[in-house]
């Protein structure tokens, strides 16, 4: 038989590389925002403008990135927001505790705060069996409340390191910026763990069935505690990165990124229920809720106008391949 | 005897909550330097009910396995909305009442369009949703302001004979007429049995899809008749992102206190007053204790997960480890 290339493998092939249905819709989408926004204004294919969204498409993505590791278990990860605050405020502040062994530190001592943080909100929802959705929402007041506690009375050292400056705004490679480089990082790591590793294929099992996956062998607790750490330890990564990119930490800094970085998870095809998703689509809605984001604030549209459009374009998108089958037997 | 007690066993998680809320509520009345006065009731339980409501507003769709992340913005938007229209004469005034409690039940219809046409997960569609009602929200008032119709608000958060705050009244006026014909309703057993299992409601010929958008709209509306009030005890509007989040994540927080599975299948709006009940005594015991107010984030989201974490004893109950991971 003559292998000609027909629709179907076609689709096999685009597959393989994890091409599939979601991440061409939401590439194409990609594309249609970045003509709009050139017919608006050619500045917008320019190198500069899009390596500059690239990099504020990194604080998002690497948030991402540890949100989807948790949605694909079925859970979801409300601590988000002040775990960002919590890794940025670790690290800027350790050298104001234990001195300048504490700038040499400071990144990794901020990732494992994060991290810490995710082991208990795995151990909530994997060992005491509490919903994720509130247990994390719970932890997220507790971190908040501890963080208060600590910078209310005395502010600590809040600013960013030298080297927390140089990942998150620097340019040392062929002037991509550095901060893009530490998504790839991530990126690569996640794609090679979900599609080669025998801890990815635990994950999807467990998203799909956690009791099949137990009765597989599989020690589901450790992997459910592993994705909810690596979730903190992502959200304190872009903490820092941010604190870098805005020169300190501040209180409530990552409140505006749990409902984008649930979108982009979302948008880019990963089922919310958890079991099914693949690493392309994640990058993909990031990088189209940032564009859209810039091109509304381009346009100077009004707050209001920005929030509806926001909102309406995420349903929209949802609408077109997000549904879920119709009720049947 | 045997019947008493199943329904006690029953209805154990509402029970605990208004134990509880019982105990706390005495303490703070008993360290309270007014001691039990109308004064002091009133201005609890004006406090108390806007969580209520807004939690009430939550336990209709988590009944049904689904999930509400747009009630605190539909209460501030309705809020933005009466501060606007519940002015003037009497008569304008509640035409103006009935026009945001129809704009909060559209606000909910959409919810419930969107997830039972659209097919797609609550969650997700309320988040979205809740952006867009944030973004109208703030074109209706771009800066805090606006009024509202005095003798309304006075009357709202005053109280009956000088001693029942009517705010309470108000509360259990909204639990009779919206919570307990839904729940008597063939639609109140069909959300349940959603939330049970929606495939084997679906094959029974449980109403599932009008079912779904009945517990949006009504989500909606009660979060609407919060909206309200909350103007009536500010007197203002404001499209405020704050405010709107704490209310959501808080009539979460109480309608999981209230007993309510967080599943589907289980629970009742009456447990989840009681869980705000429980949730705004404990900021009024922080300032009787005359707890620093640095130390108050801490203690409360301490509380909170304390009281989230009773839901573990079930773990330690189980016979059969495949059981826990229903």
């Amino acid at each position: 038989m003559m292998a000609t290339p027909s629709a179907s493998s076609w689709t096999l092939a685009m597959n393989r590389f994890g091409i599939d249905r979601p991440v061409q819709i939401a590439i194409g989408c990609i594309i249609a925002l970045l003509a709009a926004g050139a017919v608006y204004s050619p500045a917008f294919l320019s190198q500069d403008y899009l390596l500059q969204q690239l990099q504020i498409a990194t604080f998002l993505g690497v948030i991402a990135s540890g949100a989807m590791m948790v949605v694909l278990l079925g859970h979801i990860d409300l601590s988000i927001p002040w775990v960002v605050t919590l890794g940025a405020m670790m690290a800027t502040g350790l050298s104001g505790w234990i001195g300048p062994l504490g700038v040499v530190l400071a990144i990794p001592f901020g990732i494992l705060c994060g991290a810490l943080v995710g082991v208990f909100n795995g151990i909530g929802v994997a060992y005491l069996r509490l919903p994720a959705m509130i247990f994390t929402l719970g932890t997220n007041a507790v971190v908040q409340g501890l963080l208060v506690l600590l910078t209310g009375g005395s502010a600590p050292q809040d600013k960013a390191t030298d080297a927390m400056r140089l990942i998150a705004v620097g340019r040392s490679f062929a002037g991509i910026p550095n901060a893009v480089l530490v998504w790839l990082v991530v990126g690569g790591g996640m794609i090679f763990l979900l599609r080669r590793t025998r801890f990815g294929r635990a994950v999807y099992a467990i998203g799909n069935m956690e009791a099949a996956a137990y009765l597989s062998g599989i020690r589901t607790g450790r992997i459910i505690v592993a994705c909810f750490a690596f979730s903190g330890a992502m959200a304190a990564l872009s903490g820092i990165l941010l604190a870098g990119y805005s020169t300190k930490a501040y209180q409530a800094m990552g409140d505006s990124f749990l409902m984008p970085a649930m979108a982009a998870v979302v948008l880019g095809g990963t089922s919310i229920l958890g079991g099914r998703g693949n690493y392309l689509g994640t990058v993909c809605g990031v990088i189209l809720i940032t564009l859209l984001q810039s091109i509304l604030s381009i346009m100077q549209m009004p707050d209001a106008g920005r929030q509806v459009i926001y909102g309406a374009v995420i349903i929209a998108m949802l609408l077109v391949y997000g549904r879920e089958r119709s009720t049947r037997v | 005897m045997k019947t008493l007690r199943l329904t006690l066993a029953h209805n154990a998680g509402p029970l605990a909550a208004l134990a509880i809320f019982i105990l706390m509520f005495a303490i703070y009345i008993a360290f309270h330097p007014a001691g039990l006065s109308s004064a002091v009731v009133t201005t609890a339980t004006n406090k108390a009910v806007l969580l209520a409501l807004v939690a009430m507003a939550q336990t209709l769709p988590v009944l049904t396995g689904g999930i509400d992340m747009s009630v605190g913005v539909i209460f501030v938007l309705t809020n933005c909305l009466a501060s606007r229209l519940v002015v003037g004469t009497m008569p304008e005034a509640l035409l103006g009442i009935l026009a945001v409690l129809v704009a909060g039940s559209l606000a909910g219809l959409v919810n419930g369009l969107i997830v039972v046409a659209g097919r797609l997960q609550p969650m997700i569609t309320t988040l979205a949703s809740g952006a867009v009602f944030a973004g109208i929200a703030l074109w209706i008032r771009p800066s805090p302001g606006g009024d509202v119709q005095s003798d309304i608000a006075d009357f709202a958060t005053g109280t009956l004979f000088d001693t029942i705050p009517v705010g309470l009244l108000l509360l259990a006026a909204v639990v009779l007429a919206v919570w307990v014909p839904f729940r008597r309703s063939e639609y109140g057993r069909a959300a349940l049995a959603i939330g049970s299992n929606e495939n084997a409601a679906y094959v029974s010929g449980v109403p599932t899809r009008q079912a779904k958008m009945l517990v949006y709209v009504l989500s909606g509306l009660l979060a609407a008749i919060g909206g309200i009030l909350l103007t009536c005890n500010t007197y203002s509007g404001e499209a405020s992102a704050t405010v709107a989040g704490a209310y959501t994540l808080n009539s979460i927080a109480a309608v999981v206190i209230g007993g309510t599975s967080l599943a589907g299948g289980w629970g009742t709006a009456i447990g989840s007053v009681f869980g705000a009940f429980i949730l705004r005594t404990i900021e009024d015991l922080l300032f009787v204790f005359d707890l620093p107010p640095l130390w108050q984030p801490l203690f409360q989201g301490a509380v909170l997960l304390l009281a989230i974490s009773v839901g573990a004893i079930r773990v330690f109950r189980v016979k059969n480890r495949l059981e826990i991971f229903q």
